[in-house]
C-alpha cells in the first residue's frame, strides 16, 4: 500500500485575475498603460473629437446626394445656389451626374456597351487567375494576356467587324487609367525580367546597355519620360508616321515601369544562392532553361511586394499622363471642374475625395492581395 | 536548346562546332546587340534631323541666350521677361531645389513622428498612425497637390478678409503672407559666426571623445555643440546691436502690402510632397526600428544602461543602417515627384522647361537638359548617402 497520495481529478482552472480581463483592464493596457501613454490618448481623443464630427458632417450629413446643376451645392450668396449662407459639404450631386464620364470620358454614349464588354471580360478573366485554387492557371494566363488584349484592342479602337471607330482622344476616365496600368504591368514585368537578366549578365556590353537604360529612367522624374515619349518620339521617326497620342504614353509609362521592376527582380535574383545556380548548370540545364525552372521562380516569389509595389506605384503614376494632354480618371475629374453647370466651391474638394477613394481602392486592394500571396506561397524557408 | 559543356584545360578531345563556344557566343551576342544599338541610334539620329529640318527648328543650345519673354510666379533670384532662358532655367532650378529641400525636412519629422507612433504601445496612437499611412501611400501624389491646391487654399478668404495668424502672418487665397527680415549692417558675420560654430563643435566633440577614450571621463559634448552652433551666431547677433527689423505685411482695402509672400501653388506642393512621402518615410522608420533585436535593448539593460542612453546609443544607431539607404530613395522620390508642380504652375525646372519648350521647340535640348540636371541630383545625392552609409555600416571585425 503505497503512503503517497496522488491527485487523480484535475482542479477546475482559476479564472484569470479580475484586472486582466474586460474592457476596463483592455483600456489600461492599451490606452493608459503610464501617464506618458494617458496624455497621449487624452491629446489623440481632443484632436479626433475636433476632426472627426466635422468630417462626417461635411461628408455625410450636410452634404447633397441629388441635383441637376451647381444650384443645389452653392449657397444664396453665391450666383444663383440655393443652400443657406455658410453651409459648407460634399456635393455628391456633382459626383452622380458625372459619374458615367468619370467612367468612360468622352466614349460615345452608344458605344460605350464595348468598354463595359472589355471591363468584363477583364474581370472573368482576372478573378480566377488571382484565385488560386482554380485550375488551368496556364490557359487562363494565354487568354488573358495574349487573347485578351487583341480582342479589347479590336473592341475599343473599333472600325473592323462593323464596329464605328472611336479615335483614342475620345477615351478617357477610368477606362483609361486601367487600360494604361495593365499595359503598364502586362509589359514591364516581362522586360524588367529580361532587363535585370541583362544587368546580371557576363556580357559588358549587354550589361552595359542594361544599366544605362536603367538608371537612366530611375534617376529622372516619370514626367520627362512621359514628355519624352510625347514630343521626341515623332522627331525619331521617319516623317509621316503618325504616332497615336495614347500609344506615345503607353510607351512613356510601360519604360518607365520596366526600369523599376528591373530593380525589383534583380533584388530577388542575387537573394537565390550560389548553390541553386551551380545545381541547375551541374544538371546540364541551358540558360534559359536554368532561369525559367529554377532560379525565376524562387527570385519572383521572394520579391511578390516589391512586384506589387511596383504594380501600385505605376497605377498611381498613371494619372501623371493629364498633364501630356490626356483624361484620365484624374485627369476628367480636374477638367470637369471648370465646367460652368458644376462650378461651386466645393466641387473641386467632392471630385478629388472621389478620386482619392477610386483610387485608394484599386491600390489597397492590390497590397491586400500581395500580402495574402506572400502567405499562401510561403514554403516554410524563410529564416 | 544546347548544352554547354566546359572542357577542362588541356582537354585536347576534338572540340565541337564552334557554334556551341559559349564564349564565341557570347561575342557574336554582343556584337549583333551593338551592330542593332548603333543602327537604331543612327536612325533615330537621321529621322531627328531630316525633322528638324522640315520642321524649320535650329539645334543646339544658343537658343538659351535668347530673351525669355514670360514671367515666373516666384524667384528667389532677380528675374524679369527680359532675362535669359537660361536665367529662366536657373530659377527653375532653384525652385526645384527650394521645395526638394523644405519638402525633404518636413516629410522626415512627420515621417518619423508617424512611423515611431505605429511602434506606440498606445493603441490609439498606433491607429491613428496606420491610417494616416495606408490613406496617404495608396493614393497619387498629384492628387494630393489637387487636393490642397483646388480643395483648400482656393477656397480659402480674398486678401482683404486673410485670415490673421499670430506673429502677423497672414494667409488667403493669393498664398501666405509673413514678415520679411531686413538685415542690417554687418549682418554678414552671424552666418560667419554659425559656420565657425559648427566647425568648433565638431572639435570639441573629436576632442571628447578622444579624451573618454583614453581617460574614461565623459564631457557634455553635445550640449556644448548646441551652445557653440546657436550660442555664437546669438552672441554676434547681440554684439552687432540687433542689426534686424522686419517688413510686416499690412492689410490694405483689397490687397496686403509688404512682408514675403509664398504663393499657393509653392505651398500646395509643399504641404503635399511632405504628407505624401512621410507616409513612406514613416513605414521605413518604423521597419528600421523593428529590424532591432529586442535582445539588443535587454543587453543594454542589463549593462546598467538607463531607457534614454539605450534608445540614443544601442538602438537608433542599428536601425539607421536598415533605413538610411530607402530614406534616400524616398528623398530622391520627393525631388522628382517635385516636377509635378507643372501641373499646378509652379515655375520649377519642369514648369519653366516646358513653357520654354513650347515658346521655341527645343525638345531634344530641353529633355537633355532636364535628364541631365535630375541625373546629377541623383548622382550627387546617391554619392553623399553612399559616403555616409559606408560611415554608418557595421564595422567587422
Amino acid at each position: 500500500m503505497s503512503s503517497h497520495f496522488v491527485r487523480t481529478q484535475m482542479l477546475a482552472p482559476e479564472a484569470p485575475p479580475s484586472n486582466t480581463t474586460g474592457p476596463g483592464a483592455w483600456l489600461r493596457q492599451n490606452l493608459f498603460a503610464t501617464p506618458k501613454d494617458a496624455v497621449l490618448t487624452i491629446m489623440g481623443l481632443l484632436v479626433l473629437a475636433w476632426l472627426v464630427p466635422d468630417a462626417v458632417n461635411w461628408l455625410f450629413i450636410k452634404a447633397v446626394w441629388s441635383g441637376a446643376d451647381r444650384t443645389v451645392c452653392a449657397t444664396t450668396e453665391q450666383l444663383g445656389g440655393i443652400q443657406p449662407a455658410g453651409w459648407s459639404g460634399a456635393c455628391w450631386a456633382f459626383v452622380q451626374s458625372r459619374f458615367t464620364t468619370f467612367i468612360f470620358g468622352r466614349y460615345p454614349i452608344e458605344e460605350r456597351w464595348r468598354p463595359i464588354l472589355v471591363g468584363v471580360m477583364l474581370v472573368a478573366l482576372l478573378v480566377p487567375l488571382l484565385i488560386p485554387k482554380v485550375p488551368r492557371k496556364g490557359l487562363n494566363a494565354l487568354l488573358l494576356f495574349v487573347i485578351f488584349p487583341v480582342v479589347a484592342f479590336y473592341l475599343l479602337l473599333g472600325g473592323v467587324f462593323g464596329l464605328s471607330h472611336v479615335e483614342t482622344s475620345n477615351w478617357g476616365g477610368l477606362m483609361v487609367t486601367l487600360i494604361l496600368s495593365f499595359v503598364g504591368i502586362a509589359v514591364s514585368l516581362p522586360a524588367g525580367i529580361l532587363l535585370a537578366l541583362g544587368r546580371r549578365s557576363r556580357m559588358p556590353v549587354i550589361k552595359s546597355l542594361c544599366v544605362i537604360f536603367i538608371e537612366v529612367i530611375r534617376g529622372v522624374p516619370l514626367i520627362t519620360v512621359l514628355f519624352m515619349a510625347s514630343v521626341m518620339l515623332p522627331l525619331f521617326l521617319p516623317a509621316g508616321v503618325n504616332f497615336d497620342k495614347f500609344l506615345r504614353a503607353l510607351v512613356g509609362v510601360s519604360l518607365f515601369a520596366a526600369a523599376y521592376m528591373a530593380e525589383v527582380i534583380r533584388g530577388g535574383l542575387q537573394a537565390i544562392p550560389k548553390g541553386q545556380y551551380e545545381g541547375a548548370d551541374s544538371l546540364g540545364l541551358g540558360y534559359w532553361q536554368k532561369m525559367r525552372l529554377i532560379i525565376l521562380p524562387q527570385a519572383i516569389k521572394l520579391v511578390i511586394p516589391g512586384i506589387v509595389n511596383t504594380f501600385i506605384g505605376m497605377f498611381k503614376d498613371t494619372s501623371l499622363v493629364m498633364i501630356i494632354g490626356m483624361f484620365d480618371l484624374l485627369g476628367i475629374i480636374n477638367q470637369s471642374f471648370s465646367d460652368a453647370t458644376w462650378a461651386t466651391a466645393v466641387t473641386p474638394v467632392t471630385g478629388l475625395i472621389f478620386a482619392g477613394f477610386i483610387y485608394w481602392l484599386f491600390c489597397f486592394g492590390m497590397s491586400r492581395y500581395s500580402a495574402f500571396m506572400e502567405r499562401h506561397l510561403d514554403t516554410g524557408h524563410k529564416r | 536548346m544546347a548544352v554547354n559543356v566546359s572542357e577542362p584545360a588541356g582537354d585536347d578531345r576534338p572540340r565541337s562546332s564552334l557554334l556551341y563556344d559559349p564564349v564565341f557566343r557570347s561575342i557574336i551576342y554582343q556584337v549583333l546587340t551593338a551592330i542593332i544599338f548603333v543602327a537604331l541610334i543612327w536612325w533615330f539620329w537621321n529621322n531627328t534631323l531630316e525633322n528638324l529640318r522640315r520642321a524649320n527648328i535650329a539645334s543646339g543650345f544658343g537658343f538659351l541666350n535668347g530673351r525669355a519673354g514670360f514671367d515666373v510666379g516666384q524667384s528667389l533670384i532677380a528675374y524679369t521677361s527680359d532675362s535669359t532662358y537660361l536665367r529662366a532655367l536657373y530659377v527653375g532650378f532653384l525652385n526645384t531645389l527650394l521645395v526638394a529641400f523644405t519638402g525633404i525636412v518636413t516629410a522626415t519629422i512627420i515621417g518619423f513622428i508617424v512611423g515611431i507612433g505605429r511602434l506606440s504601445h498606445n493603441w490609439l496612437i498606433a491607429k491613428v498612425s496606420q491610417v494616416y499611412v495606408e490613406v496617404f501611400r495608396n493614393i497619387p501624389p498629384l492628387l494630393v497637390i489637387f487636393f490642397w491646391y483646388k480643395g483648400v487654399l482656393a477656397v480659402l478668404p480674398q486678401p482683404r478678409d486673410s485670415i490673421h495668424l499670430p506673429l502677423s502672418v497672414f494667409l488667403n487665397n493669393r498664398g501666405l503672407a509673413f514678415p520679411r527680415p531686413i538685415w542690417g549692417d554687418g549682418a554678414g558675420a552671424i552666418p560667419v559666426a554659425f559656420l565657425v560654430g559648427i566647425v568648433a563643435a565638431i572639435l570639441v566633440t573629436k576632442w571628447a571623445s578622444a579624451r573618454q577614450a583614453r581617460t574614461g571621463q565623459p564631457f557634455p559634448s553635445g550640449w556644448t555643440g548646441f551652445g557653440l552652433i546657436l550660442g555664437l551666431p546669438i552672441l554676434t547677433f547681440l554684439a552687432l546691436g540687433s542689426p534686424l527689423s522686419f517688413d510686416y505685411p499690412v492689410a490694405g482695402k483689397f490687397n496686403l502690402s509688404g512682408g514675403s509672400v509664398v504663393g499657393p501653388e509653392f505651398v500646395s506642393l509643399y504641404l503635399a510632397l511632405s504628407f505624401y512621402t512621410a507616409a513612406f518615410i514613416a513605414e521605413i522608420v518604423r521597419s528600421g526600428i523593428r529590424s532591432v533585436p529586442k535582445g539588443q535593448t535587454e543587453a543594454a539593460f542589463a549593462l546598467g544602461l538607463q531607457s534614454g542612453v539605450t534608445t540614443r546609443k544601442v538602438v537608433v544607431p542599428q536601425a539607421l543602417r536598415i533605413i538610411i539607404p530607402p530614406l534616400t530613395s524616398q528623398y530622391l522620390n520627393l525631388t522628382k515627384n517635385s516636377s509635378l508642380a507643372i501641373a499646378i504652375g509652379f515655375s520649377d525646372l519642369v514648369a519653366v522647361g516646358g513653357t520654354i519648350l513650347n515658346q521655341s521647340g527645343r525638345a531634344v535640348e530641353i529633355v537633355a537638359i532636364w535628364m541631365a540636371i535630375y541625373l546629377s541630383i541623383s548622382l550627387a545625392t546617391s554619392l553623399f548617402m553612399n559616403w555616409f552609409n559606408a560611415k554608418m555600416a557595421l564595422v567587422e571585425r
